[in-house]
């Protein structure tokens, strides 16, 4: 097995034409690549394959290589060892049209040519069809402001790129990738500058347009949390090895995603797709009953002012819950869907009683959390500084 | 759809304006040029002279087909060449400050005149024209061919453009340490040259230099289209499938042939270069080659004449430098587009 595989890895770099078994050819294969720059290889042994229509982000720690791999896959940057085909051809022996045929990219550099409309832009992706003076042909016109229909930016067509926003500027940017019809789009961390809704829409855009167009997708993103939902695969960068890779519910594991970007001291929560920052150390200062949600804002004010607090009484299964384990020092849990015992109720009070404030976040309460009214009228009978809302918090303590 | 074939309309009829705007104002540029100066010929005489080649006034006959005219349409190819090689460099750098002789021609071709100048000392009295234009040339290709050696090796284009400015600063250092040791009667020809003048112009130097730059420009002209994609950025040029390394090989030895022309004919002429472009840019509102090159090239040839002209009549019969005129001329106007293009909301 193993000679097998040496063999077959020392004839990647002559295979033309490469055989494949039942599961068909992916539109874009790397093959046990190895990248880096100036022949120095930064990681081995790639191998990722995108199919029709499919998207695969690559995510990873600042400096891992994200953008190395997608540079070689784009041929920005020669590869120091491994193939890349494209429907099973080896992309050495495409000239550069028959690659700009079938695959365009979205870079990362803030282009800013002069006197430039977004129109004219986009037609720069006409480029591998037009003939030898470059004018456009009604198709090719077509095609352009289709392309700005796709994306919205019909209405900025003839201002000027330099005139635009980021957001703008990223969309228009990706109408020039379609125009140029590709099979392929690679795209280096397409999401970078742009606000949380110009992020979401040209991930909207994206994602409807692998799906329609049946165009393979392959880009880098920072945030995990959007890569999670928009790819197919997903392969994590890290070291010098492809750290994993897989469909995005295999990766995005808490352990995985924490390991992958090494984090410590904060919290990253898969199942929500939320961030949490450091858990705030010291002696526990405040008791928060909350539950239903209502406890996250009071225990995110308590984080900011790094105040450590304990949580309760929660059930395991409260949404509270999965903040309140990231952020308070300690949690007195019940278990899902069952009523609230005796011990837990009394080492709330143990906790209120060491505290100087009990937060009241106002949850309602009913047959299986009734203990937590008696809980804040324990904390009031002994004289315990009673807070209200997440500015409370912010004044009171200091 | 009704907006765009609107929007594309208004587009090419500024573009068909500022065209036919610009051969009017070339061809009166011209013929002001032919009536004006020390002999003061008329309109008619000037049409016989120049349509039904009428040699009765003789005086004027020669003063038009063997001085004006020559010294007219070498100031024109120069200075489309000049503005030509402007814009190419600034497409290549995309840098809007950017000359033709940042990359070291003029520099080049001065040390190489300097050298051959006290070289040739002991054989002639005084150096005669063709070996300054030759030593120019040959001296303002070395310049390029070293540039050249470069570009391969570079990652980016700004470095290339350090490169080009540091060998201006030993090619003029080396100038400076060989004036140091010359004769002052032996450099005045050098200092002559590097002020920069059409006045010597003959017939042979408009053939020679025509002889250059229309090839040139011609397959300036059919390079627009990569042209276009590169100025995206060489990563855009590149996916798009243009052969990046090899392009940028042209673009230095066009830019270094038309400079170098200009630079052996005429001298550096300063300023033409850096403001022909971005005036014509800004006229046209685009920075589309395929309108940019034939552009550049028609306004450059315009401004030359004006700026020849002016250097001529000014201060007549006191003959000033080209340099000192499109200097004068053209960093207002540069300046005055500049500011007016801000307040416009661009």
């Amino acid at each position: 097995m193993e000679t097998d595989k040496e063999n077959t890895r020392l004839k990647t770099d002559v295979v033309i034409e490469k055989k494949y078994d039942q599961h068909g050819i992916p539109k874009l294969e790397m093959n046990s690549a190895t990248v880096g720059y100036n022949g120095v290889p930064l990681i081995s042994d790639i191998n990722i394959s995108v199919e029709k229509g499919e998207i695969v982000s690559l995510i990873g720690p600042n400096g891992a290589g994200k953008s190395t791999i997608l540079k070689s896959i784009t041929r920005h940057l020669a590869m120091i060892a491994g193939t890349v085909y494209i429907d099973g051809k080896n992309m050495r022996v495409m000239n550069g049209r028959e690659t700009a045929l079938k695959m365009s990219v979205m870079l990362t550099d803030r282009l800013k040519p002069d006197l430039m409309t977004c129109r004219e832009l986009v037609s720069a992706g006409r480029y591998p069809y037009t003939g030898g003076f470059g004018l456009l042909s009604q198709k090719d016109k077509d095609i352009i402001e289709r392309s700005l229909a796709r994306v919205n930016a019909l209405d900025i067509a003839d201002k000027e790129i330099t005139a635009i926003s980021d957001g703008q500027r990223q969309r228009v940017l990706l109408a020039r990738a379609l125009c140029q019809e590709p099979e392929i789009i690679v795209l280096d961390e397409p999401t970078s500058y742009l606000d949380i809704r110009n992020k979401i829409e040209l991930l909207d855009i994206l994602s409807e347009m692998a799906k329609k167009e049946k165009i393979a997708v392959i880009m880098s993103l920072h945030e995990i949390d959007l890569a999670e939902r928009i790819s197919d695969k997903i392969v994590c960068v890290k070291g010098d090895r492809i750290y994993s890779y897989g469909t995005a519910s295999e990766i995005f594991s808490d352990t995985n995603i924490a390991s992958l970007y090494n984090i410590k001291k904060g919290h990253f929560n898969a199942l929500l797709g939320s961030i949490e920052l450091k858990k705030p150390q010291g002696k526990i200062k405040c008791f928060v009953v909350g539950g239903n949600g209502t406890g996250i804002p009071f225990y995110r004010a308590l984080q900011k002012k790094g105040t450590a607090f304990a949580a309760g009484i929660l059930q395991k299964n409260d949404i509270d819950s999965a903040v309140a384990l990231a952020l308070a020092s300690e949690i007195v849990f019940s278990e899902a869907f069952c009523p609230i015992t005796p011990d837990q109720v009394c080492r709330a009070k143990q906790l209120i009683d060491s505290v100087e404030f009990l937060a009241d976040c106002g949850c309602e309460t009913g047959e299986y959390n009734k203990e937590n009214s008696a809980l804040i009228d324990y904390a009031k009978n002994t004289g315990k500084h009673i807070l209200k809302s997440p500015e409370e918090i912010a004044e009171a303590i200091l | 759809m009704g907006a765009l074939n609107k929007n594309n309309n208004t587009n090419t009829m500024r573009f068909c304006m500022v065209f036919v705007s610009f051969i009017i104002l070339y061809i009166l540029a011209v013929f002001w040029n032919i009536m004006s100066g020390s002999v003061n010929i008329s309109v008619s005489e000037m049409a016989d002279i120049i349509f039904k080649g009428d040699a009765t006034n003789s005086v004027a006959y020669n003063v038009i087909w063997k001085i004006r005219l020559p010294r007219l349409m070498l100031a024109s190819l120069l200075g489309g060449a000049l503005s030509l090689s402007g814009f190419l460099i600034q497409t290549f750098f995309r840098n809007p400050i950017a000359g033709p002789f940042v990359l070291g021609i003029s520099s080049g071709a001065k040390m190489f005149l300097a050298v051959v100048t006290i070289a040739m000392n002991g054989f002639f009295s005084s150096m005669p024209l063709s070996v300054t234009v030759i030593a120019s040339f040959v001296g303002s290709l070395l310049s390029m061919l070293l540039v050249l050696l470069f570009t391969g090796r570079v990652k980016n284009m700004s470095m290339l453009l350090v490169i080009g400015i540091m060998i201006s600063y030993i090619c003029s250092a080396v100038t400076d340490l060989l004036i140091n040791f010359a004769n002052e009667s032996d450099i005045v020809n050098l200092t002559h040259w590097s002020l920069g003048s059409f006045s010597a112009a003959s017939w042979q130097d408009v053939k020679i230099s025509a002889f250059i730059i229309i090839p040139a420009f011609i397959a300036i002209f059919c390079f627009s289209k990569p042209m276009f994609a590169y100025s995206l950025g060489e990563e855009y040029a590149q996916s798009l499938g243009l052969n990046v390394k090899l392009f940028r090989v042209f673009l230095v030895i066009a830019t270094g042939i038309l400079s170098a022309c200009v630079v052996s004919f005429a001298g550096p002429i300063s300023f033409v270069g850096i403001a022909v472009p971005h005036i014509a840019r800004m006229v046209l509102k685009t920075s589309k080659p395929i309108i940019m090159i034939p552009a550049t090239f028609l306004l450059g040839a315009f401004f030359c004449v004006i700026c020849d002209l002016a250097a001529r009549m000014l201060f007549s019969p006191t003959e000033l430098s080209i340099s000192t005129v499109t200097s004068v001329i053209g960093a207002p106007i540069v300046i005055w587009l500049m500011i007016s293009r801000r307040k416009n909301g661009n």
